[in-house]
Formats: C-alpha cells, sequence, structure tokens
C-alpha cells in the first residue's frame, strides 16, 4: 500500500462524512435521523448499528454483483437481490447478537429491524457499484471503506443533531412550529452548516 | 353506501392523509428529488405506479401469505414491480432515468408504499386496494409538485426548466433553496403553512414515532419503549 492509496482512502472517508454526507446533503436514512435523534445515547446507538449494517452489508453485496449477478448478465436482478440480501443478513446478524454477544444486542438490538428498510443501507451499496464499479483491483476496498465513511457520516450528523434538539426541547417555538416543522428547519441548518465543507476536500492533502 | 365509501378511499390521499404532509412518510425522495419540477413529477408518478401495482398483487395475495414472513414477502413484491418500472424509465425517458439515479432503485424501501401494504392492502379487497394506491399516489405527487415548485420558482428562478425572466433579471433567486439544506427548510416550514390553515387539526402526529412506521410490529415498539423508561 503506497502514499498515492492511503490519499485516495482518506478523501473517500472525508468526502463522504463530511461533503456528501448521506443524510444531510444525499437525504438518505432521513427516517431514523429525525425519529431517533432525540438523546445522544440513542442516537450514538442508532449510528453504530447503522455503520456495523452498511460494512457488512457491502462485503456481501459487492462479491454477489461481481460473482454471480455480472457473469449472469443478471445486473437488472440488483434492487431485488440487494434488498433481500440485507433483509436477511439484518434478520442473522440480530439472531447471532441475541446468542452469543448478549450484552451488544441490548444495546443494538432495538435498532437492528429499523435498519432493513433504511434507504441508507440499500443506497450505499448500490452507490458503491455505481461509483466504483466491479472491474478495478481496488474497487473492493474503496467500497468498504465509503461504507464506512458513509456510516460515520451518519452518526456524525446524528449526534450533532441530537445535541441541537435537545437545546429546541427548551425553547418556545411559535404554535404551527412546534414538533416537526422546526425539526425540519433545525436539520436545514444543520445541513447549511456542512455546505461549509464543500470543497474541503479537493485542497486537504493537495 | 359503497360507492360513498370508495369515493372516500379514493379522495383520503390527497388532503386528509396526505402521505407527505400528514402522515410523514416516504421523507427521504421527498427531500432528495424535488430540486425540479420534472425530477419530482417523474418521481411522483414514478411512485404511484408502484404504488397502484403493488398494493393491487399484495391485496391480491393477502391469503396465502403467512403473517409472519408478510414483510419480506411485501418487499419481494415491490421491488419486483420497482424493478419493472426502473428498466420502463431507462428504455423510454432516459433523461428522466439520469436525474432520478440512485432514488429510483430507492422507491423499494419507500415507507409509504410498505406502509399502505401493510395499513391497508394487507386487509382490503382488491378493488379498495387499487383506489387507496391511486389516492395515496396522487396525494404523493401532489405534495411533491407543490414541494418542487416552490423550490425551482424561488431558488431558480424557473418552472418545469422554463426560466422566468422577471425572478432571474433582478437577481430574485435564493439559490440555496434548490441546494441540500432548502430542502429541509421548505419541507418545514410547507407542514407549519399546513398546521397554521387547519390550526393543528390535520396533522395529529406531532413527533416522528413508530405510528405509521411500517418496521414498528417488527421491532415491537422497541424504539419507543426505550424512549420511555429513559
Amino acid at each position: 500500500m503506497n502514499m498515492e492509496m492511503v490519499k485516495t482512502l482518506i478523501i473517500i472517508i472525508m468526502s463522504s462524512v463530511l461533503v456528501d454526507n448521506y443524510v444531510l446533503s444525499r437525504f438518505l436514512g432521513i427516517c431514523p435521523f429525525l425519529g431517533v435523534s432525540k438523546k445522544v445515547n440513542q442516537s450514538v446507538g442508532m449510528g453504530v448499528s447503522v455503520i456495523f449494517v452498511m460494512l457488512v452489508a457491502t462485503a456481501v453485496t459487492w462479491p454477489i454483483q461481481a460473482y454471480i449477478l455480472n457473469p449472469l448478465k443478471m445486473g437488472y436482478m440488483q434492487t431485488i437481490v440487494f434488498i433481500l440480501v440485507i433483509a436477511a443478513l439484518v434478520q442473522f446478524i440480530e439472531i447471532f447478537l441475541k446468542k452469543f454477544i448478549p450484552a451488544l444486542h441490548k444495546s443494538l438490538g432495538v435498532y437492528l429491524p429499523l435498519i432493513t428498510t433504511n434507504c441508507a443501507v440499500l443506497g450505499v451499496t448500490i452507490n458503491n457499484i455505481t461509483d466504483y464499479g466491479v472491474e478495478d483491483s481496488n474497487a473492493f476496498l474503496f467500497s468498504m471503506v465509503s461504507s464506512l465513511g458513509c456510516g460515520l457520516g451518519f452518526l456524525f450528523a446524528m449526534v450533532l443533531f441530537s445535541g441541537m434538539r435537545s437545546r429546541i426541547e427548551e425553547s418556545d417555538v411559535p404554535e404551527s412550529f412546534k414538533g416537526l416543522p422546526v425539526t425540519l428547519v433545525a436539520a436545514s441548518f444543520i445541513s447549511m452548516a456542512f455546505f461549509g465543507f464543500a470543497g474541503i476536500v479537493e485542497n486537504l492533502l493537495a | 353506501m359503497s360507492k360513498q365509501n370508495n369515493m372516500s378511499i379514493l379522495l383520503k390521499g390527497l388532503l386528509r392523509e396526505n402521505p407527505v404532509f400528514v402522515l410523514i412518510l416516504g421523507t427521504c425522495p421527498t427531500l432528495a428529488t424535488t430540486t425540479s419540477v420534472d425530477g419530482a413529477l417523474g418521481m411522483g408518478l414514478a411512485t404511484m405506479a408502484v404504488l397502484i401495482c403493488s398494493n393491487i398483487v399484495i391485496s391480491l395475495l393477502r391469503k396465502f401469505i403467512p403473517d409472519t414472513v408478510r414483510i419480506p414477502c411485501y418487499i419481494v413484491v415491490i421491488a419486483g414491480f420497482v424493478t419493472v418500472v426502473q428498466m420502463l424509465i431507462q428504455a423510454f425517458i432516459p433523461d428522466l432515468y439520469e436525474t432520478l439515479g440512485v432514488y429510483l432503485a430507492l422507491i423499494t424501501v419507500n415507507c409509504i408504499i410498505l406502509g399502505r401494504a401493510e395499513m391497508f392492502a394487507g386487509k382490503n379487497s382488491v378493488g379498495k386496494s387499487a383506489l387507496d394506491g391511486i389516492g395515496m399516489g396522487i396525494g404523493f405527487t401532489i405534495a411533491l409538485l407543490a414541494m418542487s415548485t416552490v423550490r425551482e420558482v424561488v431558488g431558480a428562478g424557473s418552472f418545469a426548466g422554463n426560466e422566468i425572466p422577471f425572478l432571474v433579471e433582478n437577481g430574485l433567486t435564493i439559490g440555496i433553496l434548490i441546494k441540500a439544506p432548502g430542502g429541509l427548510m421548505v419541507y418545514g416550514l410547507l407542514i407549519a403553512v399546513v398546521n397554521k390553515i387547519t390550526k393543528g387539526k390535520l396533522i395529529k402526529k406531532k413527533e416522528f414515532s413508530c405510528e405509521g412506521c411500517p418496521s414498528a410490529s417488527s421491532c415491537h415498539g422497541g424504539c419507543s419503549a426505550e424512549k420511555e423508561d429513559k
């Protein structure tokens, strides 16, 4: 692994955490972002579960695309196969954790079923195939690193936002803005803050 | 009586149970594809097509699908129709396919479709489920059009790709509205407007909660139970 490679990997991580943040600029995984971000510890739990599932899902779906779907010329089955694999995988992880690592199951277990229909997980697996392909010898590594970055970005956004929400709970909001609307407007501000990172990655290691 | 009933099933999706502004489902495509009116219309119609087809098929199969594995079964049916719609759009409207990109495949995990399958099509007859699909689909499309009209007119000074000279020449556009933060802000403001007009009566759901979440049955209210004991 040479210097150039390390540089590329750092750029992939930084851009998926800060610039192309999955929640705040690509709008994937908005439901858990708004639903489970009331308390900091909950958002950490959800974020860690998402990172975990994203990594495992990419590790499974990339070989399926490369060694099963593409050789058989069944690329169009991508959506069906990926969502089924993710659904089965999440179930399997839940059963596995329950049996072998009960402590982890206790803290992450409740979030796992919610992740099955989380568009961020399906999105990251499909985006990895479109962005990095299956031909390149480094594609699998890039895909895994990009999933890690996307998951970290999700966790980062969740934790920041839960801090913001606990402040909103205590403030006086106009009647028609109570609840959802003010949450969305607050999310818009945090997204605006992330907007400021645009362009940072190109010059990061130049 | 029955006719009246069918009419109300069809119409409730438009306003009283509008999936975007009242039930707060399908937030991801609502935010991501409303930067232009064209994209929003395409997304709305594609979702509607999938919703109607999956509602009909799930309703036909409702007596054969065992209760314990119904969610995976629903997902397979939905993903099948999404693939069909994806291939049709790629073949006949390649521009739209480029605009929507990954969000087209992500119709599969759109909560509206799984939510309607779980809440309506799995319990009702084929005809009613089809009407529900049509109503909800139109409601979703209207909501996307409303969002995208605000965002495109104010953000880019154009409507469906046609520039509005008055706005552009006088520099009256707010560029951030077509960027990511604008989506969240316009969505929040529109819900607040609906709240204001109906004096908070329409939108009963004040927070994101397990109610209406299609995964709720499989997590046994896990996330809300945890909220209470902490």
